[in-house]
């Protein structure tokens, strides 16, 4: 989205503006499935959050180096499939070394490859970006992969976190309405979101 | 077998209940319209797609002992058979559904992928898989509808605009699970 506005495309490395001003969760409404699923407790946030971190770093880093070879109309397949390689190191580790937090993740730690964040921070072809809530054409290098993965870190302890607290007093937080209440409300405050404001993301 | 079905739409909504298929593009899918249209789409690849990835894993990594491999193989195969089902859907349905496809398929992709790794992970037969997927996909489809509806009617809303957009079409989606959840109590 930057690089068509022509705004911004500096190559200097600033991994706070990924953490509060270009927030993966909170302004670029990336990843939002395990911002929910798999925030039931701060631990669980910021293992998901690690998880994920691993695998858009990895991913990075390989595909950029694969991306030459590879031609355009297999470019998204490459890039999954180096990606579901990664995700398969995550999962295996997690269940041989924290086999609770492995149950409590479940389904979510192979539903890493699908996370519309590792497409956008791993640099995946421009097609495959245009869905969900990704801003379109932009690749990001090492510096941003990091910066991306760990402000989608920080943000899944934090909604974790307010998780939480909050069923310590009201049970519901810890259920799925208050997964969705806490980061709507969570969004609401951190203000104007990148893009699926108004209209579908698809007008931008 | 019903349980698994009534469960698949109610008790264990994919969008209310497990967030999958949580996405801009999804959530704000924009019209009542569109959401039959791609309720309609996400059924056929849904089905597709526990299918093949089911007969996969019993027929080709189950008996080479590679299960593994199975977050890659259902990667790929979910690959294939939403490009092909968006493909035929771009060429009968033209006029809903053109210049969706890439689009719609993003967000959805976790739901897809996640309703057949869900049927390999607990175990399910051939019948039972079926029925889960499909009820998986009419739970889907109900969800993607009634949040289409009330993001219409939201839509000339008096509000503040920090909640306009996503932020709104969450809240709502707290409300719908938690009546999900007492309906199904």
């Amino acid at each position: 989205m930057r690089a068509q506005h022509g705004e911004d495309l500096s190559p200097s490395f600033h991994p706070v503006r990924w953490i509060f001003r270009e927030n993966p969760v909170f302004r670029l409404l990336l990843g939002l499935c395990p911002a929910l699923g798999a925030t039931s407790t701060a631990m669980n946030g910021f293992a998901m959050g690690a998880a994920t971190a691993f695998v858009l770093l990895c991913t990075n880093a390989t595909f950029s180096l694969v991306k030459r070879l590879v031609p355009r109309t297999v470019g998204i397949a490459v890039f999954l499939v180096i990606a579901a390689a990664y995700v398969s190191i995550a999962d295996m580790t997690l269940k041989t070394f924290a086999p609770s937090i492995h149950r409590a993740l479940g389904i979510f730690i192979p539903l890493i490859v699908v996370n519309c964040l590792i497409l956008v921070g791993g640099g995946a072809p421009a097609s495959a970006c245009s869905g969900g809530g990704a801003p379109g054409a932009f690749s990001p290098s090492f510096a941003d992969a990091f910066g991306m993965g760990l402000g989608f870190l920080l943000s899944l302890v934090l909604i974790g976190a307010v998780r939480q607290i909050g069923s310590a007093y009201l049970p519901v937080f810890g259920m799925p309405p208050g997964a969705f209440l806490t980061l709507g409300l969570l969004l609401a405050a951190a203000g104007r979101s990148r893009n699926g404001k108004n209209e579908p993301s698809g007008k931008r | 077998m019903f349980s698994v079905f009534l469960s698949a739409i109610f008790v264990n909504n994919l969008l209310l209940r497990q967030f999958l298929g949580v996405c801009p593009g999804t959530m704000l899918c924009g019209g009542v319209r569109k959401a039959i249209a791609s309720g309609g789409v996400i059924f056929c690849i849904m089905m597709c797609n526990s299918t093949a990835s089911w007969l996969f894993d019993r027929y080709v990594l189950l008996p080479l002992n590679a299960e593994h491999l199975q977050i890659l193989f259902s990667v790929l195969i979910l690959l294939t058979t939403t490009w092909s089902v968006e493909v035929l859907a771009a060429k009968l349905l033209p006029s809903v559904y053109a210049g969706e496809h890439f689009r719609l398929s993003y967000g959805t992709h976790c739901a897809v992928l996640g309703v057949a790794l869900l049927n390999l992970r607990k175990g399910y037969g051939f019948a039972e898989m079926l029925v889960h997927s499909s009820g998986a996909a009419i739970g889907f489809s109900l969800a993607l509808l009634l949040l289409a509806g009330i993001m219409e009617r939201l839509r000339f809303a008096p509000g503040s605009e920090r909640l306009k957009g996503m932020p709104q079409a969450l809240v709502a989606a707290a409300v719908l699970s938690a009546v999900f959840h007492f309906v199904v109590l």
